[in-house]
């Protein structure tokens, strides 16, 4: 089956190593992912705080074009954009009067069969039955799965993993010969959007999970969402500021590190563009 | 010729808010064969009922429709009253205008419509009625008392006490429930055991009650006053006449490894064991499921240590048939453990503990004499957080009620904590303190303001360990949210009350109400609280909700009395609206043909085979025949016949006809 992606903002700008990752995982396991043609903005933080109108309305676009393109299936590797793509299906399922509305508002048909999928249930689904033989380099490192927010909550929504310990990632991870290390601090926030208004207040939250994470031997920390990336790699200098310490431990998406285990180059899954040196590979 | 008289309730402004009833009394006032059609406020109350004695004499009634509340509510009292008119209370029906109408409609015409619709029906109805005369039956006087807890124990007692005779059944080796497990209570601080083990002696000593432990209601058959149950005696694999209770195979047994119960998995238990030292009856059982000798067949030594040989590897199950009159369920309830909790570890912390092992480690018997130490590594707490509310009010853990018993509690347990450990520091997250009760409120603020107990109000996000200690996040809401940290060398959740395990399939066995968290329900939440919708069968205790030990031990007697009441009759009515297969003169004898498929659907088992014979005792024909005793008039037969033979009194095919011809009609 085809699956659409989605890759939002961040997978184009911020988090191309992310993108690059997920690209790379689907060229070495032969998937085919089609970018959902004309996708637009998802709203983000800003358009829910704003206008609910609007916030439904320009998910519910994307989805519109999955659906006109035959994409029953998308996979939607931001877990900010997953989280806002799942609330609207979810929403004007709920609320056939709404639903039209939106369809008018975004001149196109809107019938939200689409599945969405996380990055994680993409891998579960099509690259964990095949990852055994394809493993050449065991990621053997003990690892700190951060999942942050977005990816389990609300989770009467997503109705995905637990929402207060999930495990998914660290099941995926052992998958590939990790070893999880028992991690308090795996859905505490990060600080998210305040990353540009407010770097104190990430420099602090961020500060606490990376700490943590050392603190219990982890040799890298591994997430799934490109705001989480960013704020505690791009962000480590004001981190490494503020808490007036040396925080070394590397911060890889999911994707990269099981690019890593099949053997693929650091480059190849956009390990070099990190701000955080990975020295593990 | 029929003369009904209708009388149209008003129920204060329960249905007057909603629908017209003049319009209705006046309405029916024109229907044929109702000679009179009036309305009154509060039809239940005294003048109201005198209003309907006399209208049946003044009119010289053949029938009565009372249009009001449901008849569950009031038919008793309607039909009381016209029998002490001179009417058959059976030619009295029952119109329900209020929860089948003003209740769930809004005030306008449609709804007066409805009401006048549904009065019709039932003047209808009540012209075919026949007088009926109630059913004798007589009284089993021996009470059967479900579950050994305090609230059983003591429904018990005062059954026995009355002179009646008592079975109690409790499915553990021991009677005393979850009260034999606490250190001390609120809201005095006296030794639980203290109180209650006379109370557990008394039990198997009392000539009136006969205890069966190890014990389980296998099938409950028949009704008030008349009941069926088969019990279930768990093999104790054990000839309890000869044994002693020395408890020497208890020491000697090799297996000794498994979670005791009685010390909430804090302690260990061999496979032959008395769950504690107080334990009523004092005799071993022997745990089958973890017992050498039944997993690997070999062992024995039990039964070689034993010095009266009183070791009965082969004893089977056994099924004990029991008559009894009236029943008390008094099964208790459970408490959430600390696994059910993915925020606080999921019960991977050994040291995240739940109230009940907190009143293990309290008590003088429990696994460490008294001394509050921690289980992971037996040092004493220096810094413990108690957590109020753990999972209940909760409703994203789907427990949305108030445990009740968990603020008090918890400040118990806070102070017991604080007179065994001086320099220890206290701390209590609490969402409300809820200490409504006798002394209760002054309780909690005592150990606030003597004992320094530090309340902090407001949530626990998360707890996880860090340097040997457990990290408390919370907020206290009463310092601006301000997030608080604490790091503590124990925990204890307060975690919420629940039904207990197997609520469900005993509410089934025993046909009564449950709600969707597996409580029994009560026949009504305010005027009924110890009555069940079964006839007969009682409540007491937390099988109904969770509920501290003043109150269970209050709804026992309450339940007690009851079954007294029940037993100060030598004979029960019962009302006459039961099946019955026609009869007529020979040769057809019935229209029933003997095909007998209604004893297969009927679900009370009372239909049973007559045989209908010559002089010379030659058999002509079977016919089925229902046992008035045991039908409950559900109705299924009538359905189920196919050449019609069968009609329920009150409920006759043509009755219920005329209630829907009359519908179709214009008036
Ligand atoms: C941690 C904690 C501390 C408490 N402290 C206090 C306190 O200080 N003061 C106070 O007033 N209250 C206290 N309580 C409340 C007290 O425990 C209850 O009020 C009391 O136990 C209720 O008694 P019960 O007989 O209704 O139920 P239970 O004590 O639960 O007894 C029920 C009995 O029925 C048996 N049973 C269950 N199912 C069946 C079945 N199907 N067939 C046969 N038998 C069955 C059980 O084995 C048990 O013996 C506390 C509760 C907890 C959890
Ligand atoms: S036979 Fe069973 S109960 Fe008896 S001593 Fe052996 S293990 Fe214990
Ligand atoms: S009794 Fe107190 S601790 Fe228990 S659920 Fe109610 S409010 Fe919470
Ligand atoms: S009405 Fe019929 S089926 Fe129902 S209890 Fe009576 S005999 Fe049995």
């Amino acid at each position: 089956m085809k699956t659409g992606l989605y890759p939002g903002c961040s997978l184009t700008g911020s988090a191309r190593d992310y993108n690059e990752s997920v690209s790379a995982l689907a060229e070495a396991f032969g998937l085919e992912l089609i970018q959902i043609p004309d996708w637009n903005c998802c709203g983000a933080t800003a358009a829910h705080n704003l206008n609910k109108e609007l916030s439904l309305a320009l998910p519910a676009r994307i989805l519109a074009l999955a659906e006109k393109n035959g994409l029953e299936e998308i996979v939607v590797p931001c877990a900010a954009c997953y989280s806002r793509l799942v609330v609207t299906q979810h929403e004007l399922k709920k609320n056939p009067e709404l639903k039209n509305r939106i369809s008018e508002v975004i001149e196109m048909d809107y019938r939200g069969t689409s599945r969405i999928l996380n990055v994680i249930e993409w891998i579960d689904k099509y690259i964990i039955p095949l990852l055994p033989e394809k493993i050449t380099k065991p990621f053997n490192y003990k690892v700190a799965c951060y999942y942050g927010c977005l990816l389990v909550r609300p989770n009467k929504v997503l109705n995905y993993d637990r929402a207060e310990d999930p495990q998914t990632m660290d099941i995926v991870m052992t998958k590939i010969g990790a070893q999880p290390v028992d991690y308090p601090y795996k859905t505490e926030c990060c600080g998210a959007g305040f990353s540009i208004s407010r770097t104190d207040i990430v420099s602090k939250l961020s500060g606490k999970i990376i700490e943590d994470a050392e603190y219990r031997g982890a040799d890298a920390i591994i997430v799934a969402c490109p705001m989480c990336h960013s704020n505690l790699d791009m962000r480590r200098p004001d981190i490494n500021k503020y808490w007036k310490t040396e925080f070394k431990i590397p911060v890889i998406f999911v994707t990269q590190a099981i690019g890593l285990a099949i053997g693929l180059s650091p480059e190849k899954v956009g390990l070099k563009r990190h701000f955080v040196d990975v020295k593990i590979s | 010729m029929a003369r009904i008289g209708v009388f149209v309730c008003h129920c204060g402004e329960n249905i007057s808010a909603t629908v017209d009833c003049g319009k209705v009394a006046e309405t029916i006032g024109k229907l044929k064969h109702v000679v009179l059609s009036t309305e009154y406020k509060y039809m239940c109350s005294d003048p109201g009922q005198t209003l309907i004695k006399e209208a049946i004499k003044e009119h010289n009634l053949t029938g009565v429709v009372v249009s009001a509340c449901s008849p569950r509510m009031h038919e008793p009292t309607f039909r009381k009253a016209c029998a002490e008119g001179g009417l058959n209370p059976y030619l009295c029906e029952m119109a329900n205008l209020r929860e089948h109408c003003s209740w769930v409609h809004e005030k306008n015409e449609l709804t007066t419509e409805k009401a006048i619709d549904i009065v019709r029906t039932q003047v209808e109805k009540v012209k075919l009625n026949s007088a009926l005369q109630p059913i004798k039956v007589p009284v089993t006087k021996t009470a059967m008392v479900i579950g050994g807890g305090i609230a059983g124990i003591q429904a018990a007692l005062d059954i026995a006490n009355t002179g009646h005779k008592v079975v109690m059944i409790e499915r553990s080796p021991s009677i005393g429930g979850h009260m034999s497990q606490l250190s001390e209570t609120f809201p005095t601080l006296d030794c639980s055991q203290c109180i209650l083990t006379p109370r557990m002696v008394e039990v198997a000593q009392h000539p009136n009650i006969t205890l069966y432990t190890y014990a389980e209601v296998e099938s409950v058959e028949g009704f008030i006053g008349n009941f069926t149950v088969k019990v279930r005696k768990k093999a104790k694999s054990l000839d309890e006449k000869l044994c002693t209770g020395c408890g020497l195979c208890t020491t000697k047994c090799p297996q000794k490894k498994i979670p005791n119960e009685f010390e909430q998995g804090m302690g260990m238990r061999p496979a032959i064991y008395i769950p504690f030292p107080q334990a009523v009856p004092n005799r071993p059982v022997i745990d089958r499921e973890h017992c050498t000798y039944y997993i690997k067949g070999k062992c024995k030594i039990c039964e070689i240590v034993c010095p009266t040989k009183a070791i009965r590897f082969d004893q089977p199950d056994e099924i004990i048939e029991l008559q009894i009159g009236a029943i008390v369920a008094a099964t208790g309830f459970d408490i959430k453990h600390a696994d059910f909790f993915p925020e606080y570890g999921y019960g991977r912390y050994k040291d995240i503990i739940d109230g009940l092992q907190f009143e293990r480690l309290a008590s003088a018997s429990g696994p460490t004499s008294g001394v509050i130490k921690r289980p992971s590594d037996g040092q004493i707490p220096k810094n413990i957080v108690f957590i109020a509310c753990a999972g209940s009010r909760d409703p994203a853990k789907g427990i949305a009620y108030c445990s009740k018993i968990c603020c008090m509690y918890t400040a118990k347990h806070a102070m017991l904590y604080k007179h065994k450990v001086h320099e220890g520091k206290a701390h209590v997250f609490y969402m409300d303190i809820r200490s409504g009760g006798k002394n209760y409120d002054e309780f909690v603020r005592r150990a606030i303001e003597e004992d320094h107990v530090n309340y902090i109000r407001g949530r626990v996000s998360t707890i996880y360990e860090r340097n040997g200690k457990l990290i408390v996040k919370g907020v206290d809401t009463l310092l601006s949210s301000m997030p608080v940290e604490i790091e503590a060398d124990m925990v204890v959740l307060a975690t919420a009350g629940v039904a207990n395990s197997g609520a469900e399939e005993l509410a089934q066995k025993l046909h009564i109400s449950y709600d969707s968290h597996k409580f029994f329900a009560e026949a009504h939440p305010k005027l009924k609280p110890v009555e069940t919708n079964t006839a007969g069968i009682f409540l007491a205790g937390a099988c109904q909700n969770p509920k501290d030990i003043p109150d269970s031990v209050s709804q026992a007697s309450g339940s007690a009395v009851k079954v007294a009441a029940l037993f100060s009759q030598n004979e029960l009515t019962r009302e006459p609206l039961v099946a019955v297969v026609n009869r007529m003169g020979p040769p057809l004898h019935s229209t029933c043909v003997g095909c007998f498929l209604c004893q297969a659907v009927c679900p009370y088992q009372a239909i049973e085979r007559e045989d209908i014979k010559t002089r010379d005792g030659k058999v002509l024909k079977s016919l089925a025949k229902i046992n008035e005793g045991l039908c409950q008039g559900c109705g299924t037969c009538v359905a189920l016949c196919r050449s019609k033979s069968i009609d329920l009194h009150g409920y006759s095919n043509n009755q219920v006809y005329a209630e829907v011809v009359a519908l179709l009609n214009e008036y």
